[in-house]
């Protein structure tokens, strides 16, 4: 029995996290912010294998599970890392094997190019959240009608596009009837568009609605592990500052208030840190607890990392809120993460739902 | 990730379902600690391994190898057939795994078989008046007489003090030294000339803990554990022991359940309250952090299994499992209303009243065995390395 990451999970994360450390430091992160790209970012993450990491061997992938998957997730969280992991690295090869189609062309060479870097997918699931105003999509024929407000990732090449009657489809960027236009949301470390199809060709990747709802508790478990690491970060430099900025003579440190605040902070995130190995791991290998165990990791991490992110970014005072430290990134990243594809409140209605309270 | 146990486990969980079945019946329900059946009962799970497990032969244990799976294993299927698993208590908990750990042989050989067996029943001399957070500030002194330390002092929130046949106590016997260093861990017989016993009634009616006055009590200086002066440490080996039973997450689990059934049955104008969003949100949020906590139990399992560390997974579970505890029983008092608020002899009682006196027993937890507020001292200090407070000039 062993309840944790394996010694190739512990050393894949320690890869990861020194490249993140050398290669995207905040000040990437600042650039990419203030209007670059971040492909540089991911051809130097793919090389290291991380577009790879759930595409089959056969493909050329590692061929690894969700656990792995979401491992990554929480370093590039920790580093508030701009990648299109998420849709590409994740969303995109989970949808393929569980459509059945990854050993079939043209999605098996699509791998290929998704793991290189070189094909970016991006999400489009206007209903995960619950359906907001008008946003939704309809099929006709082989053709695709309707608005998502916010996808992710505004440099794809393709959309993952959830529709209305839970069928997936696939769509290119450049189809006729296409159209996608910044959305500005508050975290600058990932770029939203809102999509506006109209009769836009797409192709069908699967009709059966447990693909989709698949997808989603996926995504779940990533936003949460992205939320874990970010959390984690979060802990980590407020304890480091209240070491190092003294008032009244002394380090804040030492102030009881400060040590409760941090202490609160480790009590709320250590035990996410089992929930999300466990969600990620029923993924893979307890279907029967998939949905459940994501919907719990996806609320409580919405909540923790909320409660972190205030209390992290008062250890710092004023410096907290400047946008000197950068200390916002995490804030606001962690705030992306709770609202998208569906907020605490909607996902625990959907897990009473589920449960058949 | 490797969930199961494996075969030879499995085949061990078979083992003691089998026990159960041909002997579960000859199990108490709720009986007293000193009832016949009860003890009756406690030999026989010595006999076959369910209790005592590890202790070794020579003290009256069963004398296996310690395992935490099987200890795992046995804990859930006893739980699952709901048969007591025995008896507990602060004797058997905490006073014999420090035995094992520092105590001499006489010691052992004297004390473990009786406590084991629940024929001697202890409690903790600990807490007094002025020291409580601060334990080490304690001042109940034994000064040396011949061959016996004389006992004079007050202990206070003694548990069980009134039903207790042995006290093992902290006293000061070097009032020179740095307060650490002046403590010894001494036992005695409560019914000992000069101890006064005095129940103290706690919020929800019962008088489970006690004052307890020491006046020229004479204890014979073979009865201390460790050497003079090294009662901090002696008592710091048991501390750990007890931190990590209380708020135990597979016991608030079926606790969880227990909430789900009284909310699926309880209405509010005609309907479930189950079906109310407010309360359904509030459940499923609790329910994410029972979970996690239980999740953090088992990381904190196998960690112990493949002697890996992650101390914080250990140093937050009885700040947090405490804690929640409280909150979930108190969250069935407001699926309750007024209703909940039925107690003592009343028949409305749900569930008999167990949720009211679980929340208010759950608050003396969070209290007991080191508060929430030095919790988070040790949690800020030990696990994350911040800084302890300066101490004030004199
Ligand atoms: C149900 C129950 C059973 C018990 N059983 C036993 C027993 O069998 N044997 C035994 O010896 N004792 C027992 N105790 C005593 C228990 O260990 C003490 O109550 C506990 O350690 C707190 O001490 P105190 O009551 O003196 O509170 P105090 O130490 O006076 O605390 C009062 C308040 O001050 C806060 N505080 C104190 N110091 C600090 C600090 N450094 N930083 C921040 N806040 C601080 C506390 O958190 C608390 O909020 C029991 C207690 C309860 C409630």
């Amino acid at each position: 029995m062993k309840f944790g990451l394996s010694e190739d999970q512990t050393l894949l994360d320690a890869t990861v996290r020194r490249l993140l450390a050398d290669q995207i430091p905040l000040d990437a992160v600042r650039r990419y912010a203030e209007g670059d790209g971040d492909q540089e970012n991911w051809n130097a993450l793919c090389e290291l294998g991380l577009g790879g990491v759930l595409v089959p061997e056969s493909a050329g992938g590692l061929g690894l599970g969700i656990l792995d998957a979401a491992v990554l997730a929480e370093a590039l969280g920790y580093y508030v890392t701009p990648a299109p992991f998420l849709g590409s690295a994740v969303l995109f090869p989970r949808a393929l094997t569980q459509a059945g189609l990854s050993e079939v062309e043209p999605w098996h060479g699509r791998l290929g190019e998704a793991l290189s870097g070189t094909l970016r997918v991006g999400v489009a699931l206007p209903q995960a959240g619950g359906q907001r105003g008008r946003d939704g999509v309809q099929a006709a024929g082989q053709a695709l009608s309707g608005t998502v407000t916010l996808a992710l990732d505004d440099a794809a090449q393709a959309y993952l596009v959830g529709a209305d009657d839970g069928a997936l489809w696939w769509v290119g960027a450049d189809a006729p009837g296409f159209t996608r236009e910044a959305f500005e949301t508050v975290d600058r470390t990932r770029r939203s568009v809102k999509i506006t199809l109209s009769e836009c060709p797409a192709t069908l990747l699967s009709q059966n609605p447990a693909v989709l709802a698949d997808l989603r508790a996926v995504a779940w478990v990533m936003l949460a592990a992205d939320t874990l690491g970010a959390s984690r970060a979060m802990l980590e430099k407020a304890v480091a500052y209240a070491g190092e900025r003294e008032q009244f003579n002394r380090p804040i440190a030492t102030f009881q208030a400060v040590k409760h605040m941090c202490a609160e902070m480790a009590a709320e995130i250590e035990p996410c840190t089992a929930l999300v190995w466990y969600a990620a791991h029923c993924q893979d290998h307890l279907p029967q607890e998939a949905a459940t165990t994501a919907g719990h990791a996806k609320a409580l991490l919405g909540d923790v990392g909320q409660f972190v992110a205030k209390t992290a970014t008062e250890v710092h005072g004023g410096m907290g809120f400047t946008d000197l430290v950068g200390l916002h990134y995490w804030f606001k990243r962690i705030g992306f993460n709770r609202q998208c594809f569906g907020n605490p409140q909607r996902v625990r209605a959907e897990l009473a739902e589920l449960q058949g309270w | 990730m490797d969930l199961s146990y494996g075969p030879r486990y499995e085949a061990f969980r078979e083992e003691v379902r089998g026990f159960l079945a041909q002997y579960g019946h000859e199990a108490p329900r709720g009986e007293g600690l000193r009832s016949e059946k009860a003890l009756a009962w406690q030999r026989r799970l010595i006999e076959h391994g369910y209790a005592a497990r590890t202790i070794p032969k020579a003290y009256g244990g069963y004398g296996a190898q310690p395992d935490i799976l099987e200890s795992r294993i046995i804990a859930e299927a006893f739980a699952a057939a709901r048969v007591s698993p025995g008896l507990g208590g602060q004797g058997i908990s905490m006073l014999v795994p420090t035995l094992l750990e520092v105590g001499t042989e006489e010691q052992k050989t004297t004390f473990i078989p009786p406590t084991i067996r629940g024929e001697m029943i202890w409690c903790q001399g600990y807490s007094e008046p002025g020291a409580g957070s601060d334990l080490a500030a304690l001042r109940t002194s034994a000064v040396v007489d011949g061959d016996d330390f004389v006992v004079n002092g007050q202990k206070i929130w003694t548990s069980t003090a009134h039903l207790a046949d042995w006290i093992f106590c902290l006293v000061r016997t070097e009032p020179e030294a740095p307060k650490h260093q002046g403590i010894s861990f001494l036992l005695f017989p409560m019914t000992s000339p000069g101890i006064e016993v005095r129940p103290l009634v706690d919020m929800t009616g019962v008088a489970n803990f006690n004052e307890v006055f020491f006046t020229d009590v004479r204890v014979p200086t073979r009865q201390i554990v460790g050497q003079r002066g090294e009662g901090w440490k002696v008592a710091n080996t048991i501390l750990g022991h007890e931190r990590g039973s209380l708020g135990d997450p597979n016991a608030t689990m079926t606790r969880f359940n227990a909430l789900l059934e009284l909310m699926r049955q309880e209405t509010i104008d005609g309907h479930r309250v189950i079906d109310n969003p407010l309360f359904r949100d509030r459940l499923a949020a609790l329910q994410s952090r029972v979970l996690a906590m239980r999740l953090n139990d088992m990381r904190i399992l196998s960690n112990k299994l493949n002697g890996e560390a992650a101390p914080l997974a250990n140093l937050i579970s009885k700040l947090q499992g405490t804690e929640l505890r409280h909150e979930l029983e108190g969250f069935a008092i407001d699926v309750l209303g007024e209703l909940g608020l039925a107690y003592g002899a009343n028949p409305a009682k749900q569930d008999g009243g167990s949720w009211q006196t679980s929340y208010m027993y759950f608050l003396g937890l969070i209290i007991g065995g080191g508060t929430s507020q030095i919790q988070k001292n040790i949690i800020s200090e030990r696990g994350l390395g911040m800084p302890r407070e300066p101490k004030l000039a004199k």
